[in-house]
């Protein structure tokens, strides 16, 4: 069992939600992240997703794009990336580390290359936005290999036909994002959320996340009361874009206050 | 003699050999095989390509001429150089036939609102122009710099309706303009239209843009039996993306004893490192913007940022059809620096009176470096894509002259 799913499946157990920030790698200094990484771990993160920088993420707002030039500023690699990943799991065995980002990266590293290299660091999973199912084979099968979760995204416009293909090749979770838009966005609608998620169990047995514009605890109880996994990930960089000053601490208390809001949401 | 070649491409997922494909987010996967159901009903439907062809021919001016250089060929002392005048098209570049097909498509699908991004404002100006003339909204995403070096298209979108909005991210140029179109599609995608101004993007979009251009060179095939009894030796033909080359390139793939011959912007020198000549620097393949094809990146695949004096060459990856006829062998990929794209820019409004833009300026110095290595009787066609009036700017602050 990948630490993805025993995660995921004791906090079924428990009733209760996965809580997973999102931090880009190297942002604003690569010696930082993974001091940010253990305080996400204190705050109650139970999975983190930690973004590898691109000089082209066509995917991300703002916030997020400000965070990958950050990051690139320090000429923050893959690799890099890696070692952080690895740095994290000598002092943490238990908490997942998803790797979120674009295509490219991957590719150049070569998917092979990347899948053993992303085994020995200790990382979990990978979501690389632009690979669809459709041109997703070939790596889905070398991760798998390596025993690294490939994660996919469910969109609002995603038609139940293509379902299938998620289905098939997804590990780990899947990742629906909350509405049309980029990273970022502020026009989350709970309801529409809770209504396609009822459409999507019809087809997938994997857990669902739900991400993109959750800000706040309040947001973040909503769709923790109809979703399993919650994903934060502008309003974090932008305590990361507010300054360095105990921003480990701010991050940790911020986080308590969303996991103390999940906690409450299906009581 | 080699079995001539039977070429059908891309397959039905969008691949071009090991290149395009559909790389975007989740998000838009719907939308493009929305597009590509429509598109393939589209080129079937007499009506559609009647309108289509009525604009070309009554809007847009085609057929336009192909002329003979005779003077500048004489001037370089070797092969007959002959233009097709994409740059006499209404807008003054083939950008134009792609969008005229691409608007009719948004307008059959029921989409009231268009986006594009420009980097030399060609495609821009095309954009708004065929915005309207169909009463869509327009909106073009334009690289902060490109936008203060082609002002003049920058103020004539806005004559024509459209909305301009600069962006400010990366390196300011046509990659991020389209990085921020593709944001803007996956927010709007019920209401919007994306149109696509190169051969590039995610399927079906090398396809049909393709398939627009390719106007260019089933004309210039009829055109060149009568002008010369018979077809050229080599066309030639600049490559950003590489839409105009796609163009004329196509219909003369199965044609045996044609060399195709695409220019890329060799910025400072293809060996500086300081170009946006992924195909000719053998650049390895990368995914950006929705295709797999040969990309200028670093070794940690970063996009790295690309150098040149055209603005719409400015492009650090190429249409994906270009990509694998290079795999295949079928094309040729050469540079042409900024240097001598500018030679060859001054060269043709001298000895032709005809002021070519510096995108195609770089077929014109490729043209200019081989036809003195051929004889008289062989003949080169190179695709004048566009009018150089947006480049004057430009042309006129490097030689320090103020207008």
């Amino acid at each position: 069992m990948s630490r993805i799913e025993s995660t995921m499946q004791a906090l079924a157990a428990q009733g209760r939600q996965a809580l997973i920030p999102f931090v880009t790698a190297g942002d604003p200094n690569p010696g930082i992240t993974v001091e940010l990484m253990h305080a996400l771990v204190a705050g109650g993160a139970d999975i983190i997703e930690l973004g590898v920088p691109f000089s082209d993420p066509m995917a991300d707002g703002p916030v997020i794009q400000r965070a990958s030039e950050r990051a690139l500023a320090h000429k923050v690699s893959l690799r890099q990336v890696l070692a952080m990943a690895a740095e994290f799991r000598k002092t943490d065995s238990k908490t997942p580390v998803v790797l979120m980002g674009y295509a490219n990266p991957v590719e150049a590293m070569g998917y092979e290359a990347f899948a053993i290299a992303a085994r020995e660091a200790g990382v979990d999973g990978v979501l690389t936005v632009d690979l669809p199912p459709e041109e997703a084979e070939e790596c889905a099968a070398i991760l798998k290999k390596h025993a690294i979760d490939l994660i996919f995204l469910l969109a609002p416009t995603t038609p139940v036909a293509r379902l299938q293909a998620v289905e098939r090749l997804a590990r780990g979770y899947v990742y629906y994002v909350s509405l049309k838009g980029v990273t970022g966005a502020a026009h989350l609608d709970v309801d529409s959320v809770a209504s396609k998620l009822v459409e999507l169990r019809e087809h997938i047995s994997l857990p669902i996340g739900v991400g993109f514009g959750i800000r706040d605890a309040e947001s973040a109880r909503k769709v923790a009361s109809v979703a399993d996994a919650v994903v934060i990930g502008s309003r974090l960089v932008q305590e990361v874009e507010a300054g360095e000053d105990g921003l480990a601490g701010r991050l940790t208390a911020f986080l308590q206050g969303v996991r103390a809001a999940m906690d409450t949401a299906r009581a | 003699m080699n079995e001539p070649l039977r070429y059908h491409q891309p397959d039905e997922r969008g691949h071009f050999g090991q290149h395009g494909g559909i790389f975007v987010a989740e998000t838009l996967m719907p939308a493009l095989d929305e597009l590509r159901v429509e598109y393939e009903k589209a080129i079937v439907d007499p009506d559609f390509m009647a309108e289509y062809r009525y604009e070309l021919k009554h809007y847009v001016g085609r057929p336009s001429p192909v002329y003979h250089a005779k003077r500048w060929s004489e001037q370089l002392g070797g092969a007959q150089i002959y233009l097709k005048r994409e740059d006499l098209n209404h807008t003054g570049a083939h950008k134009v036939n792609n969008t005229i097909g691409q608007a009719l498509l948004a307008r059959r699908m029921g989409k009231k609102r268009v986006i594009a991004e420009t980097g030399a404002g060609q495609h821009g100006v095309a954009s708004a122009t065929v915005a309207a003339r169909y009463g869509l909204e327009c909106v073009v995403y334009m690289g902060a710099e490109d936008v203060a070096r082609q002002s003049p298209n920058v103020y004539r979108m806005k004559l024509l309706g459209a909305t301009v909005v600069p962006v400010s991210s990366g390196s300011k140029t046509l990659k991020d303009a389209m990085n921020e179109a593709m944001r803007d599609w996956v927010t709007n995608v019920d209401s919007t239209y994306y149109i696509i101004g190169t051969c590039a993007g995610p399927h079906p979009y090398p396809m049909l843009v393709r398939d627009f251009q390719c106007v260019i060179g089933d004309e210039a095939k009829l055109q060149m039996v009568d002008l010369i009894g018979r077809q050229p030796d080599a066309v030639i033909a600049c490559v950003g993306g590489g839409s105009n080359a796609i163009g004329i390139f196509h219909p003369y793939v199965e044609v045996p004893g044609v060399r195709l011959i695409g220019v890329e912007a060799g910025g400072d020198g293809v060996e500086t490192g300081r170009h946006a000549a992924p195909l000719t620097a053998n650049a390895k393949t990368g995914v950006l913007h929705g295709n797999r094809t040969y990309l200028m990146q670093d070794a940690d695949g970063q996009i790295i940022e690309t150098h040149s004096i055209s603005a719409g060459l400015d492009y650090p990856g190429v249409g994906p059809e270009h990509s694998y006829l290079k795999d295949i062998g079928r094309a040729e990929y050469v540079a042409a620096t900024d240097k001598e794209a500018l030679q060859a820019f001054h060269d043709l409004c001298r000895f032709e009176g005809i002021i070519p833009a510096l995108e195609s300026s770089h077929a014109l110095a490729y043209a200019a470096r081989l036809a003195p290595t051929l004889s008289k009787d062989q003949v080169l066609l190179v695709n004048l894509s566009g009018r150089g009036d947006k480049d004057i700017p430009t042309i006129a602050k490097l030689e320090g002259i103020q207008l």
